[in-house]
């Protein structure tokens, strides 16, 4: 309430007004719009500020589990949205008329919103909600510096607006996975230095002696990913009232610049702490401890080591020097190891409770989902063998192998840690109907199948077809053909795209009946902080 | 030419065993006997507190 | 050090994985940037004219990458397919570098000067007038939106900010006071000898029919067709052939 309140309310008024004069100056409509909506989030944040005034101190004993519920909700919600979005590009790939052939929803502009609402605002929230959760829990302490959590949920999807918009209106830095042009990526990485003074902070004042396991995944996950950001993103704005920016790097240093962030986003972000959340979620569905502590430290620190080395993979046969190729390919093989090891410890776990897939639903879909994180990671490793990979490059096998990953390993596990959480946040035993989770599982399974399988036969029908010769020597087919031969396969996909979607919205309909008329609990710190709540 | 020689040599010979030789010892390290119980505590961590959540 | 006080130490913890993490991207980026034979040194390549810019910043815009490779690789099917194999020389003044992942169309590498400009007008258009299997988007808008020339120099003096591999200034001091100029000059064909003088193996003509306006399908063909034309592959030898 004090003077502190007052240096955060006069910060965001300066916040506001700085936008307001960039919005006014802009030199293009997307960073006038851009700053106007920053400008809006800065005097919502000056408001709720300020309404907090003469108020009684919020209470701050027990877990801080307010962010928490907030995100998962809107975990739920993003992961609704980028599924939706999924099946309409299908269907513009299956069905080009989908295109309206306006420049805000064309195939080029929807496609990395698809995979940045799936990956970023979907899975994201997913990590920033289930950190949050488990760093308390395994801590047996509250969240570090107070409301700066607060600050990293709703800067977290401010950020995700402004991508949003931007794809949108054609504002892109051209980078796979890392499309945000220079003045978002200044935002995120302030949110995310702040996501990671809450982690590490709620680490140093932690009240268990040893930090467990999923702690790790989840730290090194959001360092890495400060890192590859920062590096990737470097780049040189035209005018600072402007949003277009020209990369810092050219050519080759440029290209493996972004495939190391690249597969990393898939290491760091869509891996170690996805299985951060395995190292906890699933313990705790069986109530068992991890199969494996040891295996577990091991796993850590070499899938770390060695997924970093892995990015030249998606560079094989370009004009990268063949030294970092080769380097990418034996890292990548080398990197089934940890990833089997990783694996064979979550479904151990299950030892002894296996009867218990029967009875939990839940569980299986996170049993399901480290099975498909056991396939996508032994199909990745051969995907980047060279001889593999100069069939399936520019194929839809890569898309096959990434939906796997994405819906199967990092869909299913956050949907499984969702239907855990959410419950028990709202002071529920279980969710509203274990049957519609059941559904939801394989509805979901069965749609991954269906789409991994179709995008098999494609790309490698795809690219046995650029490369078929005729008794002449001859190439068989021309480009357009082989588009014309993807038919088929694009219409399976996109089917299975709906099946998903359908078993998402079901997901919906059961956490809403969950949640509804209930009403938040607070839960107390276990052991000395207790008494101190009283 | 010959810069990029020696270290691809050191790499596949020095570096590549002391890749292998750090990564033995810390495995072996984590496995050593007498760690068991310490770890056996460490994975009950998540399942202390199954009153509340 | 004994690996309990990792475990109980979150700042030790911290920094041990931070290291561990930054190995890789140093022994595998570090070098690209110093190692001499990274890129080759070849005759011919050139910086993006700035209409050529201005219509590969349409083409980035548009997410033509996420469908359209750039990048041939040394196998016969697409060196007969494409044209010769990518060399790093080629992307050397690409900001960002647009190789792609993925082909759900051609690769584009070496399109420039295959099809005619009403051709790429017409595909860019409707697609499917011309090609009946294709799923391209039509992109008939860009024929509307014009290109804002006014300002152009501070693009050229941007990139002369990036480092270019260390061989100093991507543009000349003439070639930025002259880009408004140049990128009219080289989208009309009117008074573009200066301008074809300044950039080699340029092509100056009205590109998409409407000689009244500077538009961005005008920029977008006139890159298109540029692509893959600068190096002359009938003088130049490499030793790796196509596997």
């Amino acid at each position: 309430m004090g003077a502190g309140s007052l240096v955060q309310m006069g910060l965001w008024a300066l916040l506001a007004l700085l936008a307001i004069t960039m919005g006014a100056k802009a030199e293009d409509l997307p960073f006038a719009v851009h700053m106007y909506i920053f400008a809006a989030a800065a005097l919502l944040a000056l408001v709720f500020k300020a309404r907090s005034f003469g108020k009684p101190a919020p209470d701050t004993s027990g877990y801080l589990d307010g962010v928490v519920r907030y995100g998962a909700i809107i975990t739920v919600f993003w992961g609704v949205v980028g599924f939706l979005v999924g099946v309409v590009v299908a269907l513009q790939l299956a069905f080009p008329g989908w295109n309206p052939d306006l420049e805000w929803f064309n195939f080029g502009r929807l496609r990395p919103l698809h995979t940045s609402a799936v990956v970023f605002a979907f899975g994201g929230n997913a990590l920033i909600t289930t950190s949050f959760y488990v760093v308390q829990r395994t801590n047996r302490t509250r969240l570090a510096l107070g409301n700066l959590s607060w600050f990293v949920f709703w800067g977290y999807q401010l950020f995700i607006v402004l991508a949003a918009t931007g794809y949108l209106l054609g504002v892109t830095e051209g980078r796979e996975y890392a499309e945000p042009e220079w003045y978002v990526d200044l935002w995120l990485t302030i949110v995310w230095v702040a996501y990671f003074l809450v982690f590490f902070g709620t680490l140093l004042q932690r009240k268990e002696s040893h930090i467990y396991v999923a702690n790790w995944f989840y730290l090194s996950f959001i360092v890495t990913i400060a890192m590859l950001h920062i590096v990737n993103n470097l780049s040189i704005p035209v005018s600072i009232f402007g949003s277009k920016s020209y990369s810092a790097f050219s050519g080759v240093q440029d290209a493996l610049t972004q495939w190391w962030y690249g597969h990393n986003a898939v290491g760091f972000f869509l891996t170690a702490g996805f299985l951060g959340m395995m190292y906890y979620f699933v313990p705790k569905r069986v109530e068992r401890p991890v199969y494996s502590y040891r295996l577990s430290i091991v796993h850590f620190w070499s899938l770390i080591f060695l997924y970093i080395w892995a990015g030249p993979h998606h560079l094989h046969y370009t004009a990268l020097p063949d030294w970092a190729q080769t380097l990418g390919m034996v890292f990548s093989i080398m990197l089934w190891m940890p990833s089997w090891g990783g694996m064979i410890n979550g479904l151990m776990t299950l030892s002894g409770a296996w009867d218990k897939l029967r009875t939990d639903p839940v569980l299986r879909m996170m049993v399901i989902s480290v099975a498909f994180y056991g396939m996508s990671t032994f199909e990745g490793p051969m995907m980047s063998i060279k001889a593999v990979n100069s069939l399936s490059h520019y194929t839809d096998w890569t898309i096959g192998h990434v939906h796997s990953g994405a819906l199967g390993w990092v869909g299913m596990i956050s949907m499984g840690c969702m239907y855990h959480l959410i419950p028990r946040l709202w002071g529920q035993k279980e969710v509203y109907s274990l049957r519609l989770v059941s559904w939801h599982v394989w509805l979901s399974t069965l749609g991954i199948v269906v789409y991994a399988s179709a995008m098999w036969v494609s790309g490698i029908m795809q690219g046995l077809m650029w490369r078929e010769y005729d008794d002449q020597g001859f190439l068989v087919y021309s480009f357009a053909e082989t588009v014309a031969a993807m038919h088929p396969y694009y219409v399976i996909r996109a089917f299975g795209g709906l099946l998903f979607l359908v078993g998402a919205l079901i997901m919906v309909y059961n956490l809403y009946r969950t949640i509804g008329g209930q009403r938040p609990v607070k839960v107390a710190v276990p052991g000395a902080a207790l008494a101190a709540a009283e | 030419m010959s810069t990029y020689d020696t270290m691809r040599h050191f790499a596949d010979s020095w570096g590549l065993i002391a890749m292998f030789v750090f990564f033995a010892a810390a495995t072996a390290f984590v496995f050593r006997p007498g760690s068991r119980a310490h770890y056996e505590e460490a994975a009950r961590i998540p399942l202390k507190n199954a009153s509340e959540d | 050090m004994k690996h309990e006080s990792l475990e109980k130490n979150a700042t030790l913890l911290l920094i041990f994985s931070f290291l561990v993490v930054t190995v890789g991207g140093l022994v595998q980026i570090a070098p690209l940037f110093y190692l001499q034979n990274t890129i080759e040194s070849v005759e011919g390549m050139r910086p993006y004219t700035p209409l050529e810019l201005a219509g590969r910043n349409v083409y980035v815009r548009e997410g033509c990458y996420v469908c359209h490779s750039q990048m041939i690789r040394p196998f016969r099917d697409e060196v007969e397919r494409y044209g010769h194999y990518s060399l790093a020389a080629e992307s050397q003044f690409d900001h960002p570098f647009q190789w792609g992942s993925k082909r759900t169309g051609p690769d584009l590498a070496r399109v420039g000067n295959k099809y005619s400009d009403d051709w790429h007008r017409e595909h860019l258009m409707n697609p499917r007038n011309v090609v009946p299997e294709s799923v391209m988007p039509g992109y008939a808008y860009l024929m509307n939106k014009e290109v804002k020339i006014a300002g152009f120099g501070k693009h050229l003096a941007t990139l002369n900010l990036t480092a270019n591999n260390g061989k100093g200034n991507m543009y000349s001091d003439e070639q930025v006071a002259s880009a408004e100029a140049d990128l009219q000059a080289q989208a009309t064909g009117v008074d573009a000898d200066a301008m074809l003088a300044r950039y080699p193996k340029s092509q100056a003509r009205d590109f998409d029919g409407q000689p009244a306006k500077v538009t961005e399908m005008d920029a977008l063909i006139a890159y298109l067709q540029m692509m893959g034309t600068l190096v002359d592959f009938s003088t130049f030898k490499t030793e790796v052939e196509p596997r």
